[in-house]
């Protein structure tokens, strides 16, 4: 069918906001990315927009430098995996059962897990429990706390709900499978999307938490990334890094700027490296989420 | 919600015929042990980092005397709230919860919705899938990114805006210490920062408008812009009320982090929110039971809140949470 001129006139625009759209959100990050291997005076002076300038990488040999950061992003590491494993496990053993018809109190199970989604006792009293059960300032608080998410317990149940047949269920217990049998033969090796997703989800969330740790953790050696990320990027506390020799007051402000920019884009390389490869799996989370409303 | 119990009813209609449910239920304990034992340490961890915390919150009508524990503690009535209700500050928090919140809810609810409505007009595979890409990525930036690439770009030295605003003739503005700009900034970076991944759930809900629905209103002689107003906005109508709903919900429920992150002593009058204000006089200044009511008081108004605008929803049209 051929369109109407106005139509056309339509389509265009909606191209152009579009286009626009995407220049606005991609190029503060495309500007981090050069300004982070430009030279910091240049940066400065306002001279890097679409270019790296006198490619320099002081920012990154400053960050290297620091062993405490690097310890940051060794401890990141492993609340990740940690806490991801711990998650999964978590997540699977409330979705799966929820997600059978046949388990008795199914109903009031959700409703008590949903409920915690819209009202909570609040920061303080979970303060205090933490204090409580002695997990102030140890490993464990920056994963358990945070061991299952409602939301992504939904979205597993769901697809185990909805994409699981029930028929090769039913078979597997008729042939004498166990529930756990059928679980972890059956159910979870059909599962790949799903786990792909909660991996994802889960991971990402525990790379980039910092409230857990800034509220529970006082010691510095057990800081993820994020606390002293929050250090350089948003208090400007990095004296230790800046004023290793006698340079100039402008020198090392300067220094500063581009330490800021490399520890952004270091950060988050392993997100923007596996991000595109990965896009489709989230985008998949979230279609599962919304089916369910 | 609402599908929950319907599937769960026709599910065990096919194992079982209503009459028989409590003779079959003990059946299903003892034929499914296994799975409660699995179950058990959700129940453990909901029980104790849920609903123990829910306890807690009676310290909010009690002195919290820290050698007698919680339950322990005497009850002081509503004195802690009558405190908060009275103190100095306490206009401020609030006017600048719902002012965030309120100015949240305008900027970012249409606006993804916008999006969704353009990137589904959108008929080329490639083009489609770049815009995509692009404006998802934001939503994996840590929040101490940022908040750090924010103030970069606003930084009055070396900040890409402030450069271009002194190019183009213009008085260098501190954005970050002025707290007249702090509400513009959190809301509209938010946007930048979730408008894509918001969008994914509008254009779930517009893959489902009938094509047939197209169809006729082309046959019809409608326009590409009647057609987006009267066959697509109505389509995914429901999926806006529900949205509407938990976003109205949460508009007193600014969230900590971001917040708190931008905030500094010269920009507290626009920025200080119930959450910073509970961390402050809790967490740092060790006040538990007074920061306790601040805190219930705003998960109360959260959930009240929730609670209205649901049943609003469910009179005005038939669409709702549960």
């Amino acid at each position: 069918m051929a369109q109407s001129r106005g139509d056309r006139a339509v389509e265009w625009m909606i191209y152009a906001a579009l286009v626009l759209v995407s220049v606005v959100v991609l190029y503060p990050v495309f500007f981090v990315g050069i300004a982070s291997i430009s030279n910091p005076e240049n940066v400065m002076r306002g001279e890097v927009w679409l270019w790296p300038k006198n490619i320099s990488l002081v920012g990154y040999e400053r960050l290297f430098a620091n062993s405490e950061l690097m310890k940051g992003y060794g401890n990141t590491l492993l609340y990740t995996v940690a806490g991801t494993m711990l998650n999964l496990v978590m997540t699977i053993a409330a979705a799966y059962p929820l997600s059978r018809p046949d388990f008795s109190g199914r109903t009031i199970f959700t409703i008590l897990i949903v409920f915690t989604m819209f009202f909570s006792g609040g920061m303080i009293p979970t303060y205090l429990l933490i204090k409580d059960l002695g997990m102030l300032d140890t490993f464990w608080v920056m994963i358990i706390p945070s061991a299952l998410s409602v939301w992504n317990m939904l979205i597993m149940k769901t697809f185990f709900q909805n994409s699981i047949p029930k028929e090769i269920q039913e078979a597997a217990f008729m042939d004498g499978c166990s529930n756990m049998k059928v679980l972890t033969r059956i159910v979870l090796p059909l599962s790949g999307p799903v786990l792909a997703v909660m991996v994802l989800f889960y991971a990402v969330g525990h790379w980039n938490s910092y409230f857990n740790a800034l509220i529970y953790l006082s010691d510095r050696d057990k800081y993820p990334l994020q606390l002293f990320l929050r250090e350089i990027l948003v208090q400007g506390q990095m004296q230790e890094m800046v004023d290793i020799s006698d340079d100039s007051l402008a020198r090392s402000m300067m220094d500063a700027e581009a330490i800021k920019y490399a520890a952004v884009i270091i950060t988050n390389l392993p997100m923007l490296i596996l991000y595109p490869f990965l896009q489709k799996y989230f985008i998949k989370g979230v279609m599962i989420g919304a089916v369910k409303g | 919600m609402k599908q929950t119990t319907s599937v769960n009813e026709q599910a065990r209609g096919s194992r079982v015929s209503g009459s028989r449910a409590k003779k079959h239920r003990f059946h299903s304990f003892r034929r499914n042990w296994d799975l409660y034992l699995l179950f058990s340490p959700v129940i453990i961890y909901f029980v104790v980092f849920h609903y123990v915390p829910m306890y807690g919150v009676q310290i909010a009508f009690k002195d919290f005397i820290a050698n007698k524990g919680i339950t322990g503690s005497p009850w002081v009535g509503f004195k802690h709230f009558e405190r908060f209700f009275d103190s100095f500050y306490f206009w401020r928090i609030m006017k600048n919860t719902l002012g965030i919140g309120l100015y949240e809810l305008i900027v970012g609810f249409p606006i993804p919705i916008l999006l969704a409505l353009m990137i589904h007009e959108i008929r080329s595979g490639k083009f489609r899938r770049f815009v995509q890409t692009v404006t998802y990525m934001p939503h994996f930036l840590s929040t101490v990114v940022m908040v750090g690439m924010i103030m970069m770009f606003l930084s009055p030295v070396s900040g890409l805006i402030n450069l271009a605003i002194t190019a183009l003739g213009g008085e260098t503005i501190s954005f970050m210490t002025e707290p007249g700009w702090f509400k513009s900034i959190f809301v509209w970076s938010g946007v930048w920062q979730t408008m894509g991944w918001s969008s994914i759930i509008y254009l779930a809900a517009l893959a489902g408008v009938d094509p047939q629905l197209h169809d006729a209103a082309k046959v019809d002689g409608a326009t590409r812009l009647e057609r987006i107003w009267h066959v697509n906005i109505p389509g995914i109508a429901p999926t806006m009320v529900l949205l509407l709903i938990l976003n109205v919900g949460s508009i007193m429920g600014v969230g900590f982090e971001k917040v708190f992150l931008m905030q500094n002593a010269l920009n507290m009058e626009a920025s200080d929110v119930i959450a910073t204000n509970v961390y402050r006089s809790g967490i740092l200044g060790a006040q538990y039971s007074y920061s306790a009511a601040v805190g219930l008081f705003n998960s109360v108004i959260n959930f009240i809140l929730l609670l209205t605008v649901n049943r609003i929803a469910r009179k005005v049209s038939s669409s709702s949470l549960w």
